[in-house]
């Protein structure tokens, strides 16, 4: 192990410049990948923050009659997730809003009829899933006389779904930077290699297997990978001290929520895959030059 | 051509046939090496002198035919088990094959190292026979910055530091003064006085017959044409026949 350490360190001060833009390429990879991460990391928290409200209001129509209140209301009362059911009438509903808006209703005194519907506000277990509480609004807003069902964070959901979207093309261009590492890695184990052809042909003749000759080139992948993940996620890590403090500002202010640098976790996971990355390439340039 | 019938030869070749792309460079080639012996195998260019050595340590396979080192058939070597028969092997090329960017001591230990030998004993071996080999003084030095001659005295101490039973040499004194060229052949000399089998490819045998006693053997245009006993005392015209026997003064 220590011979293949030494020989691949050796095989990097003696490729200085090809080992360099092969650790540069992987840095900039790792840290295009962690960039995305970090922000969907503290996106995702942010969202976490807020949370689906477990509080909806079912309008009514205007043919709805009292008489029909405990039918409607042991409908929905019995759909799994509904923890209570309030019903509001239309009057209430005014003195509610006159109540709210104190002083500035002096044209609701104009309105002949009170224009507000019967509702019935409910309380939804949410388990932080939109999905659920939407499925919930969809089959509340099927029963016979609801007009419409208002959930304050509808918005919220729809962004949700945006974010989603958002996040899987940042997987896919993390992909696709990975995989450009890859074949830079793979590119430069093979220019060493041919560089090294004479020599790696004189350890056959002296009876080398082909593993004796691989190692030092698997072990070369390995520190390319390691120390491009380290450079970049240390690159990163830079910019977050550098301009965290001021974002991490702003967006408390804004989102009431505060920026991390990524998890002990993220930071491995994607070193590990840095280091793997330089392997992998390794591993496949060789499996087809020595075939 | 079956030379010799010894039973015990560690190497024996049963009409092998090389072609490269429908040419032959060798045909039919037979014969038996017993352990402990020193073959020259001589002829002009292209005679297949260096395909022979190659079949041999298979860098090349054989088109025809079959070899036999000590009882183990070539042609049923798989090819994860090459390394270990090369191990056996010791071997000279005219050009050194040395690694330029390692020192003589890391090229030497080369050989040990594939076999996985522990690191004291490697340093131990190499500096035994880098002082054999008279290379002891530049055992840290970069072998492009050494003469012909010292380069390949390095060859040599890496063909002999696995204690190999065979030798194989093409061509070791091809670009070697007289001096060093003599020196080299002392050093393979030493060794088959040990006991190990070598083979020698060169087109200079008047150079090595005067130094070693040994077999001729004669290949041209791929074929063996004549296979002589030689010692240093008598001094063979082409054909092997003694021009010059001052044992008979």
């Amino acid at each position: 192990m220590i011979r293949c350490l030494n020989k691949s360190l050796a095989d990097i001060r003696s490729n200085r410049f090809l080992n360099l833009i092969t650790m540069v390429t992987i840095s900039l990879s790792i840290l295009v990948v962690s960039l995305f991460l970090l922000f969907f990391e503290n996106l995702g928290r942010i969202m976490d923050s807020w949370g689906p409200e477990g509080r909806a209001m079912v309008y009514l129509m205007p043919e709805f009659s009292i008489t029909m209140r405990p039918g409607l209301e042991s409908a929905i009362q019995d759909m799994e997730g509904i923890t209570r059911v309030t019903f509001v009438s239309k009057e209430q509903a005014l003195a509610r809003l006159k109540k709210e808006m104190a002083g500035s209703t002096h044209f609701l005194d104009t309105v002949k009829e009170n224009p507000l519907p019967h509702a019935l506000e409910i309380q939804i277990q949410t388990r932080g899933d939109f999905g659920q509480v939407e499925d919930l609004v969809e089959k509340i807003e099927s029963l016979p006389m609801v007009e419409s069902v208002e959930y304050g964070r509808k918005w919220l959901a729809r962004f949700l779904h945006l974010f989603h979207l958002f996040r899987l093309t940042g997987y896919v261009m993390g992909a696709l930077f990975l995989l450009i590492a890859f074949f830079i890695t793979a590119s430069t184990v093979r220019l060493v290699f041919h560089a090294r052809r004479s020599e790696v042909e004189i350890m056959r003749l002296v009876g080398a297997t082909d593993r004796f000759i691989k190692l030092p080139f698997y072990m070369t992948g390995l520190i390319q990978g390691g120390v491009g993940g380290i450079l970049g996620l240390l690159i990163l890590y830079i910019a977050y001290l550098v301009m965290g403090s001021g974002i991490s500002q702003s967006m408390g202010d804004l989102f009431h929520a505060d920026i991390r640098f990524l998890s002990f976790g993220a930071m491995a996971g994607l070193w590990a895959a840095s280091t793997f990355l330089g392997w992998f390439g390794c591993y496949l340039s060789l499996k087809r030059l020595l075939r | 051509m079956n030379l010799d019938t010894g039973k015990h030869a560690i190497i024996r070749l049963f009409n092998v046939t090389k072609h490269y792309g429908g040419k032959p460079a060798l045909q039919n080639v037979s014969m038996d090496i017993l352990p402990g012996e020193f073959v020259f195998i001589s002829g002009p260019s292209g005679a297949g002198k260096s395909t022979l050595l190659k079949v041999l340590y298979l860098a090349e396979t054989v088109s025809d035919g079959q070899i036999l080192i000590n009882g183990m058939n070539l042609s049923r070597i798989v090819p994860a088990r090459l390394p270990f028969l090369r191990r056996r092997f010791g071997m000279v090329f005219q050009d050194f094959k040395l690694i330029p960017t390692l020192t003589v001591f890391d090229n030497v230990a080369l050989a040990l190292e594939v076999a996985g030998r522990k690191p004291a004993a490697i340093k131990k071996k190499v500096m035994h026979v880098l002082r054999i080999t008279g290379m002891e003084e530049k055992a840290h030095v970069l072998p492009p910055t050494l003469s012909g001659g010292e380069q390949q005295r390095v060859a040599v101490a890496r063909a002999v530091v696995g204690d190999p039973e065979i030798i194989l040499a093409d061509e070791p004194t091809g670009s070697l003064d007289q001096v060093s060229a003599r020196r080299v052949l002392e050093i393979l000399l030493a060794y088959h006085k040990k006991g190990v089998t070598i083979l020698v490819a060169s087109h200079h045998l008047r150079q090595l017959e005067t130094v070693v006693t040994g077999r001729s053997i004669v290949l041209e245009k791929g074929r063996l044409t004549s296979a002589v006993h030689l010692d240093p005392y008598r001094v063979r015209d082409k054909r092997g026949a003694i021009c010059h026997d001052p044992l008979s003064e």
